[in-house]
């Protein structure tokens, strides 16, 4: 397995980058308008499911450094804060990276569980930053809903990234 | 034996250190990222470069992304559309009779118009352009209301212009990229409108709170907004040329004088950027108000085949966004013929007057 031709090597590489290509793919997906009545309030956060994911099966194809980048640009194109999602990316990679024994190899309904309390503790976090860096108690119902969004579309999109992860070489 | 112990041992170490490394690196990442958001609070040139740039290299995916998604709707749309052909037309007719008549009013004010303007001397603030744009990205989640569009600084789109589609005023440009801007829509939390009730001429803030329904502040102690009164942009603050349409007064919300915006925001999908140039504040001289008027000896309502596919800029007298411009455009003018006033653009009987 070990060396291998140029060929492998290029292709070991691209399969590597498949973990960030499908997060900054959720980001883009999650700033794209759908003509759905108040969707733009309550986008789903596709990204911070991704970021989820990856930290529990493939952490070291993630680092936090990425993670990082990944929220600023989505901070971009989103026209948040600059640095917010980055931060409700980086809490969310943090507490799975402290709980990653705990939800290896589990069922799915106890991760999805998981997923719960930690998108919880992300989005209120968020939430709470928001407040602080527009300067006002934002209004709880559409970051509510956001959550609840997401929780019910994470097993969605939980199934799509791990089509992603079979393309990956198996860890070592 | 000892050698493999001691192994281990750096092993251990090694593994503890990596662990504090980490531990290091996650809380300088949390605090850079808190410092970035702290900056960018106080528009901070580097943060909005960097967020530009980011946005510049995201809109193009952004765009491509998004078409199929606008024809699919496009599509829903159409079918609608089949379905209701009757109907819609019988409405249209009706509309059709009604504009017949605003468009002889159209004609009388224009002719009105210019005869004052030679008897004043009246020299027309110079024309300016629009600027049409495709919005490619929303979805800023619970905490802003905002909008990617893809036209930027090469498009000639500048910070601070007012964008408006044929329903009214969407918002203004805060963040401009080189082919990609974000544009701040009026419902968001740190959006402020100078705007003025078009019938009592109350000047009044319109201020977001990422409700769909932003407020009335400001407004003169003794104004009593009627329910159903329309509500212009101003102009007041030289920020935004006067007369743009932005919505209905709704009444009291929550404690709130609120309005109803006459965009719908779920439908957002191109926009025109409008750019008149500096803008003379009016209180220096109110007849100097940028009129938004077409062409006299061509009164609006003229078919024009759109060119919003692609950002472009009119520069000509008559833009073709002219006849996609609501009425109260026509009737914008605040100063020049007051006694044309603005009637109710929906009221039939008003357009029979001259």
């Amino acid at each position: 397995m070990k060396g291998g031709g140029l060929w492998q090597r290029v292709d070991r590489f691209g399969r590597n980058l498949v973990p960030l290509g499908v997060t900054l793919l959720m980001v883009l997906i999650g700033a794209v308008p759908l003509p759905i009545a108040g969707y733009a309030s309550v986008v789903p956060l596709f990204s911070l499911c991704a970021v989820f994911f990856w930290a529990i099966y493939r952490p070291h194809l993630l680092p936090l450094s990425l993670v990082f980048v990944i929220g600023l640009v989505q901070d971009a194109l989103a026209g948040t804060p600059f640095g917010l999602h980055a931060l409700m990316l980086l809490i969310t990679y943090g507490m799975v990276a402290s709980q990653r024994r705990f939800f290896l190899g589990k069922p799915f309904t106890l991760v999805w569980w998981g997923f719960m309390l930690i998108a919880l503790i992300a989005i209120v976090t968020a939430w709470l930053l928001a407040s602080i860096a527009i300067g006002t108690v934002m209004r709880p119902g559409p970051a509510t809903f956001q959550f609840l969004l997401t929780l019910a579309l994470y097993p969605v999109i939980a199934l799509l990234l791990s089509g992603a992860q079979r393309l990956l070489p198996q860890p070592a | 034996m000892a050698t493999k112990l001691q192994k281990q041992g750096v092993l251990a170490k090694l593994a503890t250190l990596r662990g504090v490394a980490q531990r290091f690196a996650f809380v300088s990442l949390f605090l850079l990222a808190f410092a970035l958001m702290m900056l960018g609070k106080a528009e901070n040139v580097v943060v909005e470069r960097t967020r530009a740039g980011i946005a510049d290299i995201a809109a193009p995916i952004l765009d491509a992304v998004s078409r199929p998604v606008a024809t699919v709707t496009d599509l829903i749309a159409q079918t609608n559309e089949m379905m209701n052909l009757r109907g819609e037309n019988l409405r249209l007719r009706e509309e059709n009779a009604r504009l017949r008549a605003w468009h002889g009013v159209a004609t009388h004010l224009a002719a009105e118009n210019e005869a004052l303007r030679d008897l004043l001397h009246y020299v027309p603030p110079a024309r300016g352009g629009f600027i049409s744009a495709r919005v490619v990205g929303d979805g800023g989640g619970p905490f802003v209301r905002s909008a990617l569009i893809n036209s930027g600084e090469r498009d000639g789109v500048v910070k601070g212009l007012a964008a408006i589609n044929e329903e009214g005023l969407v918002g203004r440009i805060t963040d401009v990229g080189q082919r990609s801007s974000r544009l701040l829509l009026l419902t968001d939390f740190n959006s402020r409108i100078p705007v003025q009730l078009e019938t009592s001429r109350d000047r009044a803030i319109l201020t977001g709170d990422n409700s769909p329904q932003p407020q009335l502040a400001f407004l003169p102690p003794n104004a009593r907004p009627k329910v159903g009164e329309r509500v212009v942009t101003s102009g007041y603050g030289g920020v935004l040329p006067a007369g743009l349409p932005v919505g209905l007064v709704l009444g009291m919300r929550d404690g709130q004088m609120r309005v109803q915006p006459f965009v719908n925001w779920d439908r957002l999908e191109y926009v025109r950027i409008v750019d008149f140039g500096p803008i003379p504040a009016p209180e220096a001289s109110a007849a100097d108000a940028p009129v938004i008027v077409p062409v006299p000896e061509k009164p609006a309502l003229r078919a024009a085949p759109q060119a919003a596919e692609s950002p472009a800029v009119e520069e000509d007298g008559v833009p073709p966004a002219a006849e996609k411009l609501p009425p109260s455009l026509l009737a914008a003018p605040p100063v020049v013929a007051p006694q044309a006033g603005a009637p109710p653009a929906n009221s039939p009987a008003s357009g029979a007057r001259p």
